[in-house]
């Protein structure tokens, strides 16, 4: 999804005079040849993650639209404030792309996870969310982002579905269960995981990359009585939209994600998944007991 | 030396903010040389691309910023009534949204200086001749991001980027060597903060490409 990213922001810069690129020299290497063209628009601030924030907050107030760029923990949680403040408070906007999405960073030990970085975009206002699941999904989004003046979070991750599913935006059936059958809700590269876990249970299973604004709209069409939602962030971080959608619709909700403990082991993201409940094993056990328990 | 032509009257009716009140004044005739004669920028021209920017990152103590902009035109003499009151654009720190002529909100300290390189970046990269200025105080310095802003200045060659430092002695730990010196790389002033002419000519000056700082040094903590 890098490679994606940096091809199409370059074609950007190249098309559209507004398109700027904020780095803290993370993929700084992959932009040199866009930054030998366009010197004044790239631009690498060094290891300076605040002074990253601060200086797309400058731009865009002078009318450019700035991508900034880095390792998910450096550009949201070290520069939440600068997210806060230097953006949102002088109503500018960014497009910020992260990689190294949870734990994708898995040998490099916790300084480098970032679980929470949609839960802390979600205390401020008017954040756009894309968590693409495939390198297909993530131009078009890019290239939309480049025609607003928006503030629009990119997670993109190591970890990713076997083909694209959906465009940004869309809550989409992917797998259609029985008349009233429990919906499984999977955000971004958490869908084969949840198709592999469900593949013999009679559920509906629903996607999207765009998991801010929720589609509570859509959401609501398909929840009968329960919703188990998997994303591939911190557990919980969208129960409260989701409780918002159904407020009038009794349902139970089982919520799935990254666990708040911190590991304090490396191995691959793989082991992580597994460990926080992630990888298709352990979703299947998870899902199967929570549509048993409303069984008996 | 020389007074402002700011009404001693609109000072004293920004009431209720006695905290803040001493870095106010301390701010005082470094925007009042700004607006009256550096400046390139009115009421009428407050949306222009081209228009100089001033983005006054110590946001504490803004009254001394409201009196300037409201005797220069840019609101309403009487918005200075009804000061932090609950319908008043004017807060005890300025909010850009509420007030014309605002380039940004400020308050938590340590946000201006890195907003104004990108702004200093962004008028550059559109060819617009236009200069960036950021006001901060010393005790502000403290705050480590202002750090990382003053080292990429240099590095970034923003000859069109000043910065103001209101000495008043505040910051805690002082500055060792002075404050000058905490801006390598940058061509430097050190002007007495109420002296005028002096504040006006280091202001102009710039370098080919190197940012410029302005220390004024003033006797009122705060």
């Amino acid at each position: 999804m890098r490679e994606t990213f940096v091809a199409t922001t370059t074609a950007l810069l190249e098309e559209d005079p507004r398109t700027a690129v904020v780095l803290a020299d993370i993929s700084a290497d992959a932009f040199a040849p866009a930054q030998r063209r366009h010197p004044d628009r790239v631009l690498n601030v060094g290891i300076r993650e605040q002074l990253m924030l601060g200086v797309a907050g400058g731009l865009a107030l002078t009318g450019l639209r700035p991508y900034v760029h880095s390792y998910a923990p450096f550009v949201v949680d070290r520069a939440y404030e600068q997210i806060k403040l230097d953006l949102g408070h002088q109503d500018a906007g960014a497009v910020l792309v992260s990689i190294g999405a949870s734990y994708d960073a898995s040998t490099a030990g916790y300084t480098h996870h970032s679980p929470g970085d949609v839960a802390l975009l979600d205390t401020l206002e008017d954040w756009t969310v894309h968590v693409p699941g495939h390198p297909n999904e993530v131009p078009a989004l890019l290239r939309a982002a480049a025609r607003t003046d928006d503030r629009i979070y990119v997670r993109l991750s190591s970890q990713q579905n076997s083909r694209a599913y959906a465009a940004a935006g869309e809550l989409r059936v992917v797998r259609q269960g029985w008349a009233g059958a429990p919906v499984v809700l999977a955000i971004g590269p958490m869908l084969d995981p949840v198709l592999a876990a469900t593949a013999d249970l009679d559920v509906t299973v629903a996607y999207t990359l765009t998991p801010r604004p929720l589609d509570g709209r859509r959401l609501r069409e398909l929840v009968n009585r329960e919703i188990v939602v998997v994303e591939p962030y911190l557990a919980g971080t969208s129960s409260r939209l989701v409780a918002a959608a159904l407020s009038d619709v009794p349902h139970r909700s089982l919520h799935l994600g990254v666990g708040r403990a911190e590991q304090r082991r490396y191995g691959t993201p793989a082991d992580h998944a597994r460990w926080h409940g992630l990888d298709p094993a352990g979703l299947r056990a998870s899902i199967s007991g929570f549509l048993q328990a409303a069984r008996r | 030396m020389t007074t402002t032509a700011v009404d001693p009257a609109l000072l004293t009716r920004l009431t209720g903010d006695e905290k803040h009140a001493p870095s106010a004044y301390s701010t005082l005739d470094v925007l009042w040389v700004l607006y009256d004669r550096v400046l390139r920028v009115s009421p009428g021209t407050v949306d222009e691309p081209d228009r100089d920017r001033f983005l006054l990152s110590k946001g504490h103590g803004p009254a001394a910023y409201y009196a300037v902009l409201a005797a220069k035109g840019f609101f309403p003499l009487d918005w200075l009534d009804d000061f932090g009151g609950p319908d008043s654009r004017l807060g005890y720190h300025p909010d850009r949204l509420l007030i014309p002529g605002v380039e940004i909100g400020t308050g938590s300290l340590g946000h201006g200086l890195g907003i104004g390189v990108g702004t200093a970046l962004g008028l550059r990269a559109q060819g617009l001749d236009a200069r960036t200025f950021v006001l901060l105080g010393d005790a502000e310095l403290d705050e480590g991001a202002n750090h990382e802003a003053i080292a990429y200045a240099v590095a970034a060659r923003l000859d069109k980027l000043t910065a103001i430092v209101v000495d008043n002695r505040s910051a805690t730990h002082g500055w060792p060597g002075g404050i000058a010196s905490r801006f390598p790389g940058w061509t430097a002033s050190t002007v007495d903060g109420r002296d005028h002419p002096a504040i006006e000519q280091a202001l102009r000056e710039q370098d080919r490409d190197r940012p410029h700082v302005v220390v004024a040094t003033v006797a009122t903590k705060g």
